[in-house]
């Protein structure tokens, strides 16, 4: 078993990923990785790199990558998806990627039922650009563009992407997931699976929101950010499957 | 092929696309293009093609960048205000390498302006309009007949040079109804040899990236040379304009697009008065027609821009002919489309001030 987790999928390009110590970025790749080797789907999947800390995320999968502007990865699999039917889209993207600048497209794109899958990497922060607040940055967190933590009155509320979507009909397949301990880890990988299984079978949109850590930015070690995980996000981001086609009658 | 048919200019536009192997479109609602994405929503079906209509001219620039990365022939289309938006993705388009083929049905402006022709996207469409250093390949159609045949133009440099290609046309032209020939045969795409840098399925090849970034220290100044190198040919090898009666004229009319048209109507009265008067047409705004203007810079007393935005054109007329001779300025901005009879009275003012200060004038 030990073994097994070590050994680089092949979905994976055999490089040194550059994510700081305690990175859910990188635990998320190996998941995606991983599921894609096991649906044996690599050679047919063309991946969408987002703006943010996973703009590398072109160079770690080995499968056709593309890397567009911030926040339109579900468009330009859009393009993708309707050119190349056959092939496997993901679109891999963080909350201020996702939930901010993005918002329009991630809406339609879930709207449309576009047969691609999204994964969501939910770190209550803008990693790359230094830990400003995200959309998704907790009541009363810290971050560099509000200091004295996010004021509902200045800032407004978090939002929360996997029950906003659910609303909508296109949408499949949403779970939400974290990776902040191994038994979590392990679900996000079924759901993940999940996701792309749907895919596979034309089911329309699917999206895996996984609640990730980003120590470097909440200046702590890693295991506090994943105790962070724990204790704070999981109350305003509960864990769990809000659309699931099987379970929606009429469909 | 060489059918006669009657259509509008946008339609002429979607069907010269679909018929030049465009399968893939992504457009929003704007006026006065709209008959493009009308066009296109029943027409891509028809040929096993893919319509989109996107949420945003932001989503659909970026549909179209995915769509033209795994190598087929994509197109979007929209007027002023949504060009704008656009910007962003054309400038990773370019930075990319990716040949994708978008249409501006240009509008009064500036903010939301009007919606009758005019051109004063020209900057905006010459000089970049997105960030970074690139360029577009930029064709001003004036006539039905060309916004149908210029598509296949502009895919075909576009995926010969990996650069954005472009057609800047107006709301007249879109709206005008008009007898065409489609002068070439249909593209089937399918028979077209698949790029070597598509994204698709890696069975049996290396994984392929397509993106515009590079943080490791001075290789994006290397990319960006290399691209200027096309860039060079594309100047070197794709210019395209019309000269008409320039040979014995004493002063030369510059025009694009459907300013053209007006000027035309304005040579014929000129000449019909004995006045000798030529018009000089862009047709790819960029590449410009440098040498051809600086070369009748040295035969012409002066030449006349007549163009339906500020002073925009009239900027390249005069880098092209280098003080050589004078060039005077007739700018309708905002949606005017100027009249032959105001265009003649302008010729006979520039060649009574002859080799003196330009004049320069709207209305
Ligand atoms: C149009 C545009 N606006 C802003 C930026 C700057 N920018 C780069 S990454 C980023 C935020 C990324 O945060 P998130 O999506 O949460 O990803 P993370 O780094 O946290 O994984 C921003 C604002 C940009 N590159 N482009
Ligand atoms: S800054 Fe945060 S999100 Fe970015 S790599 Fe480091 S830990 Fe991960
Ligand atoms: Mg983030």
């Amino acid at each position: 078993m030990l073994q097994q987790m070590n050994k680089r999928p092949e979905s994976l390009v055999d490089v040194q990923m550059h994510y700081c110590p305690g990175c859910g970025h990188g635990v998320a790749h190996r998941l995606v990785a991983e599921v894609m080797d096991e649906l044996g789907i690599r050679e047919r999947t063309i991946g969408v790199a987002p703006v943010g800390c996973a703009v590398f995320a072109d160079h770690y999968f080995n499968c056709d990558m593309i890397q567009g502007p911030h926040g339109r990865g579900p468009a330009i699999a859009t393009g993708i998806k309707r050119s190349k039917p056959g092939c496997i889209v993901f679109s891999y993207q963080g909350d201020g990627d996702l939930a901010s600048i993005g918002m329009a497209e991630t809406v339609h794109v879930a709207g449309r039922s576009e047969n691609i899958t999204i994964v969501f990497i939910n770190n209550a922060i803008y990693g790359m650009t230094g830990g400003q607040m995200a959309p998704t940055t907790l009541l009363g967190q810290k971050a560099t563009t509000c200091p004295a933590g996010r004021d509902p009155k200045v800032n407004g509320y978090p939002m929360r992407m996997c029950e906003m979507l659910a609303t909508l009909d296109g949408a499949r397949y949403l779970e939400r997931t974290s990776v902040h301990n191994a038994a979590n880890v392990l679900k996000t990988k079924k759901a993940l699976k999940k996701a792309f299984q749907y895919q596979i079978e034309g089911r329309g949109f699917t999206m895996v929101e996984i609640l990730s850590t980003c120590p470097t930015n909440m200046g702590i070690t890693p295991l506090d950010a994943c105790k962070f995980v724990q204790d704070q996000m999981l109350k305003q981001y509960p864990l769990g499957v809000y659309k699931d086609i099987q379970n929606v009658s009429g469909n | 092929m060489s059918e006669k048919l009657l259509m509008k200019g946008n339609d002429a536009l979607a069907e010269g696309a679909v018929r030049a192997g465009c399968r893939f479109f992504a457009g929003y609602p704007i006026t006065p293009q709209n008959e493009v994405p009308e066009y296109m929503s029943w027409r891509q079906p028809q040929v096993g093609g893919a319509f989109v209509q996107a949420e945003s001219e932001v989503a659909a620039i970026n549909m179209l960048y995915g769509a033209a990365a795994t190598g087929t022939r994509s197109m979007t289309s929209s007027s002023s205000p949504g060009i704008s938006l656009k910007q962003e993705g054309i400038s990773y388009a370019a930075g990319a390498d990716l040949p994708i083929f978008f249409v501006n049905v240009a509008r009064g402006g500036p903010g939301l302006g009007n919606i009758s022709g005019a051109q004063g996207d020209y900057f905006q469409s010459v000089r970049g309009g997105g960030h970074g250093d690139y360029r577009t390949f930029v064709m001003a159609p004036y006539s039905v007949e060309e916004m149908g045949n210029f598509p296949l133009h502009c895919f075909e440099v576009a995926e010969k040079y990996r650069v954005p290609a472009m057609i800047l046309t107006d709301g007249v032209l879109g709206q005008m109804m008009e007898p065409l020939e489609f002068k070439f045969p249909e593209v089937d795409p399918k028979t077209l040899k698949e790029p070597d840098w598509a994204l698709g399925e890696c069975k049996g090849r290396k994984n392929r990236l397509v993106g515009s970034y590079d943080l490791v220290e001075g290789k994006l100044e290397h990319v960006t040379l290399a691209r200027a190198k096309r860039y060079a040919q594309i100047e070197a090898e794709e210019v395209l304009f019309e000269d008409r009666l320039c040979a014995d004229a004493d002063i030369v009319l510059v025009a694009y697009g459907i300013a053209a048209r007006a000027c035309s109507a304005a040579v014929k009265m000129a000449r019909a008065e004995g006045i000798k008067v030529g018009l000089f047409r862009p047709i790819t705004l960029w590449p410009f027609p440098k040498r051809q203007l600086r070369e009748l810079a040295d035969r012409v007393q002066a030449f006349l821009v007549v163009e339906m935005s500020l002073g925009q054109l009239v900027d390249d007329v005069r880098l092209a002919v280098e003080f050589e001779a004078p060039v005077h300025l007739h700018a309708r901005p905002s949606g005017v489309t100027p009249s032959g009879e105001e265009i003649l009275k302008k010729i006979k003012e520039a060649l009574k001030a002859g080799k003196g200060e330009p004049v320069c004038s709207s209305r």
